[in-house]
């Protein structure tokens, strides 16, 4: 039996490239989604300089379809969802009270292949540029026949992203059935565990049909296929069925673990326990599933008649009933508490009215008639961003200045934390609100200019100026992320915001193996009741016993990198005259991914074992 | 328990019983596998053979799918064995999520070709 000591003596570098600790894929999703939303936020901005004057011509028409197709798809599939899986990945095993998740080894997979995923779609800007057609990236303007090269990249590189994704939700659902510390019943799960379970599901549901979509443009574009192509049979609108049948659930897989972390948050520094839990948790399965009846509402002018229009339209309508439940729970929580506003509350605080103008915009889109008027203009660039960075983003943030401590051993800095909050929120408001009413008057989404005289200028300066602001809150962030590293203080306690769920029942900086002994659960808010009712200590539910570990391995990395080469290979069937044949790229990506699985499923691997004395020590130093 | 890991799975920790019982699960996987491919064969009997009118060809091969649909996720992916309340929530909530999409699609995509 080996011990733990093969842990010891690795490189840090080969030490982060092998890890299944989800702590530390945790931080591998936070610096990967964090660069990527940095990426995708400038390309935001270049797009703001571009109409800040009427015909402007700092970018070519081209090059804006590049950045606003990269902006969006990178901005939801590469920035919001890693960010997302970050903090499930640290809290959701610490709040049921679990060593790590269900598959360790598949939770590092995930991460891999998500992130040569995204590589796949950034190199695109290296071989002839961008994909062009927009996130949805509709037929046929998406179609061999319109688009280069960049799209390809598109539909490889996402579908290899989404095969990480899809891989990580099973493993959370997995988890959060199956890892569940004793006591720990499902309706005493914090709601962050249950919006992630929630998500995790509705990953599996969703991300399916993208897989299938996907396949179908792949083939389409590479082999000759005809599936979305109406001259030869196919059917151009398919493809907004399947874009949407995923695209409104991949919405709400978004925002309900921002409302999950909202009801961690909010409850924390209220000093109250979340009001009507049972309800929240109603809500939020109520939501999953209207999510997935919904999906036309993206396309009421298409033409689909008035009837499917109307049926839509009222389901859409639908979803507001268990928004407001929560939204109404999250107020009455506040409600008479004892309330520290410090940044991560002000951010989740903030988030609340935020997100109620997202949704009634939505309402408001969700009009059949009106949505002729309103769609594809500005008005529906608001209405996202509302609900995306007003009700997502904030959400992110508030999690992150709330769990920062427990991730990194220290607080960040609350006076430039409140600076940033305040820039961002008010660039926030200055970019998007006015972008309602230009939208009103008429300015069509996704162009490149706009002419002078048509009373747009003014408007979109103030846009553009307000997004500056956004992005200066951005870098006070970044500011802060390097210098508390350097100066704030270490954080040696477990409970440093006197707060009410597992994860601050484990020391910090916490033990790779997370509990010394499984704790065992006891009421809601486990942490709160046993400073209420007990000595503040969580009771063990097992003795002190050698803790089985799982090994680092470098398997998943390997896989990731064969998918991606595998990927490459597809893409280069479209290329002009490449150097090396395609089918050797795609032969060599194959050995490199079927190889490491079967490497994985023939070479026994039955981890390691801290043995007690090691635990008892390591328990001694931390606490 | 921890040494017995490379041992395959039937001699480090299932009991006789828990053989037998696997044996007679195998029993039954193979029968129902055998059902099935005779109501595949039926489906391609009762259109090739002509025997059956088109119009009744139809409703009658939808019905042997799904009674397939049924015997597949019953007996092949043990829906019916107890302690399997997550998996028969899980499929059961895939199948009430995709089948109004797929009439959904059905109806309005139909012929129509835009
Ligand atoms: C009360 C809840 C909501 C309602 C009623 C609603 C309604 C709508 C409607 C009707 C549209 C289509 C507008 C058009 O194209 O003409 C739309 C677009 C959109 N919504 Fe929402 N929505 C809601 C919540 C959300 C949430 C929670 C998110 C994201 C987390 C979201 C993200 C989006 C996005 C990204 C689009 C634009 C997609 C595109 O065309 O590129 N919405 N919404
Ligand atoms: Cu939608």
């Amino acid at each position: 039996m080996s011990t733990a000591a093969a842990t010891k003596d690795k490189s840090v570098l080969w030490d982060w490239l092998t890890t299944v600790d989800h702590k530390k894929l945790a931080i591998l999703y936070l610096v990967a989604g964090g660069l990527f939303f940095i990426k995708a936020g400038l390309m935001a901005v270049f797009m703001r300089i571009q109409l800040m004057t009427a015909e402007n011509d700092f970018l070519t028409g081209q090059t804006f379809n590049e950045l606003i197709t990269m902006h969006g798809t990178i901005m939801l599939f590469l920035a919001a969802t890693p960010l997302i899986f970050a903090f499930m990945n640290f809290v959701i095993p610490l709040q049921i009270g679990a060593r790590d998740v269900a598959f360790p080894f598949v939770n590092a997979l995930g991460f891999w292949i998500f992130f040569f995923g995204g590589l796949l779609l950034s190199v695109s800007w290296f071989f002839g540029g961008g994909p062009d057609a927009g996130w949805t990236a509709y037929v046929p303007l998406s179609s061999g026949e319109y688009a280069d090269l960049g799209l390809d990249f598109y539909v490889l590189g996402l579908q290899v992203s989404g095969i990480g994704t899809l891989v990580s939700g099973i493993n959370f659902i997995v988890t959060i059935i199956n890892m569940r510390a004793p006591g720990m019943t499902m309706m005493r799960m914090p709601l962050f565990c249950w919006t992630g379970l929630v998500i995790s599901i509705l990953i599996v549901f969703a991300f399916t049909p993208l897989a299938a979509g996907l396949a179908l443009l792949m083939l389409d574009r590479l082999f000759g296929g005809q599936f979305f192509i109406p001259d030869m049979g196919g059917n151009a609108v398919l493809w907004q069925h399947i874009f949407w049948i995923f695209g409104h659930p991949e919405v709400y897989i978004l925002v309900l673990p921002a409302f999950g972390i909202i009801s961690e948050v909010v409850p924390a520094f209220s000093r109250k326990r979340l009001f009507g839990y049972t309800a929240m948790v109603f809500a939020t399965l109520v939501i999953a599933f209207l999510g997935f009846m919904v999906w036309v509402h993206h396309m009421f002018t298409v033409g689909l008649g008035p009837i499917t229009n109307s049926v839509f339209a009222i389901a859409t309508m639908g979803i507001a009933v268990p928004t407001g439940i929560k939204i109404f729970n999250w107020l009455f929580t506040m409600w008479g508490g004892k309330i520290t506003f410090n940044t991560a509350m002000l951010c989740a605080s903030s988030f609340v009215p935020t997100f109620v103008l997202g949704g009634v915009t939505g309402v408001m889109l969700a009009m059949t008639p009106v949505d002729y008027l309103y769609h594809d203009t500005y008005f529906v660039v608001a209405h996202f961003h509302y609900i995306i960075i007003g009700g997502i983003v904030l959400g992110l943030l508030a999690g992150l200045y709330y769990w920062y401590p427990k991730m990194f051993g220290h607080k960040l800095n609350e006076k430039l934390g409140m600076l940033m909050f305040w820039l961002f929120y008010i660039g926030f408001h200055m970019t998007f609100f006015i972008q309602h009413i230009l939208g009103l008057i008429g300015m069509p989404r996704r162009v490149y200019t706009y002419l002078e005289g048509q009373g747009m200028e003014t408007m979109n300066l103030i846009s553009s100026i307000g997004s500056f602001v956004m992005g200066a809150g951005i870098l006070v962030l970044l500011i802060n992320v390097v210098y508390s590293a350097f100066k704030a203080e270490r954080i040696t306690v477990n409970d440093p915001w006197d707060a009410r769920t597992l994860e601050w029942a484990t020391p910090t900086p916490i033990p790779e193996y997370n509990f010394a002994q499984t704790p065992q659960v006891r009421s809601l808010d486990p942490l709160f009741y046993e400073k209420m009712h007990g000595d503040g200590t969580i009771k063990p539910a097992e003795p002190m016993e050698d803790i089985h570990m799982p090994n680092g391995s470098i398997l998943p990395f390997i896989i990731g990198l064969g998918l991606f080469t595998w990927g490459f290979g597809m893409v280069m069937i479209n290329m002009e005259n490449p150097i090396i044949p395609p089918a050797v790229v795609i032969g060599v990506g194959f050995v490199l991914t079927f190889g490491s699985m079967f490497i994985r499923s023939i070479k026994e691997d039955h981890g390691y074992h801290i043995p007690v004395e090691q635990v008892k020590k390591i328990e001694k130093e931390v606490s | 328990m921890a040494d017995d890991l490379s041992k395959p799975f039937p001699k480090s920790s299932m009991s006789e019983e828990e053989i037998m019982k696997i044996n007679k699960e195998r029993r039954i996987q193979v029968t129902s596998f055998a059902f099935m491919i005779f109501l595949t064969i039926l489906a391609f009997v009762a259109v090739a053979t002509e025997m059956i009118e088109v119009g009744f060809a139809i409703p009658f091969i939808l019905l042997l799918a799904v009674i397939q649909f049924f015997l597949q996720m019953y007996y092949f992916m043990h829906l019916k064995d107890k302690d399997h309340g997550w998996p028969n929530a899980f499929i059961i909530s895939g199948v009430v999520l995709s089948t109004p999409a797929l009439i959904a699609l059905i109806l309005l995509l139909g012929v129509t070709k835009y």
